[in-house]
């Protein structure tokens, strides 16, 4: 019963967690920039004007995968929150990735086309890695049951500091941020027009953004996995990788989707081949 | 309540879609300015976004002409209401040093309603900024004049 109240608290609280981290990535990248950056709360604002547009939509499809996509986002921190399979909820964020990309597919855009094309390519490439991650999770604590994690009494990160790495790199890619923000990048407006988001508009770019959010709370909680004994080191473990991905988007440049596939998918299963390895020999 | 923070939203989040109706760069140079640390138009909330679709505000730059006249009102037509335009420089104005040019129109205004007129060849950064403030309170005039 507690775990049903923490998993429905953790689903309504998620958007505005989200909603806050994105506003201090902001400022924070504003401030990389000497900028002096937007207010704290400049998302919500952003979400809630969104809200208001009137409608404006290519075809029917789109209206049903964002709304597909923002269930599963919520259904899988719902699943997180409750101590649910990792199996489980990695298959439910799939679907709703899917159907994001079917989105962009269903309309005729060009820009919409190549970003929906290089966001399947972006799935290809951390998708893998995140089930790595599981897999070794589940080596280590005999169980892919994130309520099973949790009672492990030990901290992952000692047995797993480099799956934390690869961790990294899909956290990386899943926030798009740069060097792997080929799909929806913030900036390439003469090349890809926001990509996959190009036909999105008004209260459906609304609905991709929480769901979005979601997302960010979700991967920052696998992150959170691998401190799970104690909340300050949690906490700390959460702040850290989270300004390093800030500090990698602002000293990087968008790189093309070959050269992510080949030096992710190469580092990555290099990185991870090592950690399983010394498991097996530890 | 919902209200509320949508009309907050749109008065705090004005995306701008820059369309270059053909001018002479100096008008555009000045818009990317204002995205430099010195101007830092983000403090508004103020985004150059690339796609008309997410955008609440078109800015216009140069001379429009019989070719481009279609296009600019093509990048009208996809902004999803509610939405403002704002010419700028005297060639948004009225057409400039080119308005006697066989093939100009004239101001951006003799093909869209234009809510606000930013002045000067190029006008400063501090000008467009301002144009874009007043562009809000229009914004909020209509909002209040909605209820
Ligand atoms: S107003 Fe002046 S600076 Fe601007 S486009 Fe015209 S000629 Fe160039």
């Amino acid at each position: 019963m507690g775990k049903l109240l923490l998993a429905t608290l953790a689903v309504f609280l998620a958007p505005i967690v989200g909603g806050l981290i994105a506003g201090i990535d902001r400022k924070i990248t504003a401030r990389l920039q000497s900028r002096f950056g937007p207010p704290i709360l400049q998302p919500f604002y952003d979400v809630f004007k969104l809200l208001g547009k009137a409608p404006m939509m290519m075809n029917p499809w789109q209206i049903l995968t964002v709304w597909v996509y923002l269930l599963s986002s919520m259904l899988t921190v719902f699943l997180f929150f409750m101590g649910s399979d990792l199996l489980l909820i990695f298959f439910v964020m799939t679907i709703g990735a899917v159907f994001f990309v079917m989105g962009a597919l269903s309309t005729q855009s060009p820009y919409a086309q190549v970003g929906a094309q290089r966001e399947l390519i972006t799935m290809l490439t951390y998708e893998p890695l995140i089930i790595l991650v599981f897999v070794s999770i589940a080596m280590v604590t005999g169980s892919f049951k994130v309520s099973e994690v949790f009672a492990y009494g030990k901290p992952l990160l000692y047995q797993l500091p480099l799956m934390f790495i690869v961790l990294g790199y899909a956290l990386t890619i899943k926030l798009r941020k740069s060097p792997f923000d080929i799909s929806a990048c913030h900036h390439a407006h003469q090349e890809l027009v926001r990509g996959v988001l190009t036909e999105y508009s008004g209260p459906q770019l609304a609905i991709i953004e929480i769901a979005h959010w979601y997302d960010v709370v979700f991967i920052l909680g696998l992150v959170g996995l691998f401190w799970a004994t104690s909340a300050p080191g949690m906490i700390i473990l959460l702040v850290v990788t989270y300004f390093a991905e800030l500090v990698i988007d602002n000293v990087t440049a968008r790189m093309t989707w070959k050269w992510m596939l080949q030096s992710v998918w190469c580092w990555g299963l290099a990185l991870s081949v090592l950690n399983l390895l010394w498991l097996y020999a530890g | 309540m919902l209200k509320d923070w949508i009309n907050k939203g749109r008065l705090k989040s004005p995306w701008v879609v820059h369309f270059d109706c053909g001018s002479c760069n100096g008008c555009d140079i000045e818009v990317l300015a204002c995205l430099t640390p010195i101007y830092d138009v983000e403090r508004f909330g103020i985004l150059n976004i690339g796609d008309p679709k997410h955008a609440d505000v078109l800015l216009v730059t140069g001379t429009v002409n019989h070719r481009n006249k279609h296009v600019l009102k093509n990048i009208y037509d996809q902004m999803p209401e509610p939405k403002a335009v704002i010419a700028m420089g005297a060639c948004g104005l009225t057409g400039g040093v080119f308005r006697e040019a066989y093939n100009v129109v004239g101001g951006v205004d003799k093909v869209l309603p234009v809510d606000v007129y930013v002045r000067g060849c190029p006008p400063k950064p501090e000008a467009i900024i301002d144009g874009v403030v007043l562009a809000l309170e229009k914004v909020k005039a209509k909002l209040e004049a909605a209820g």
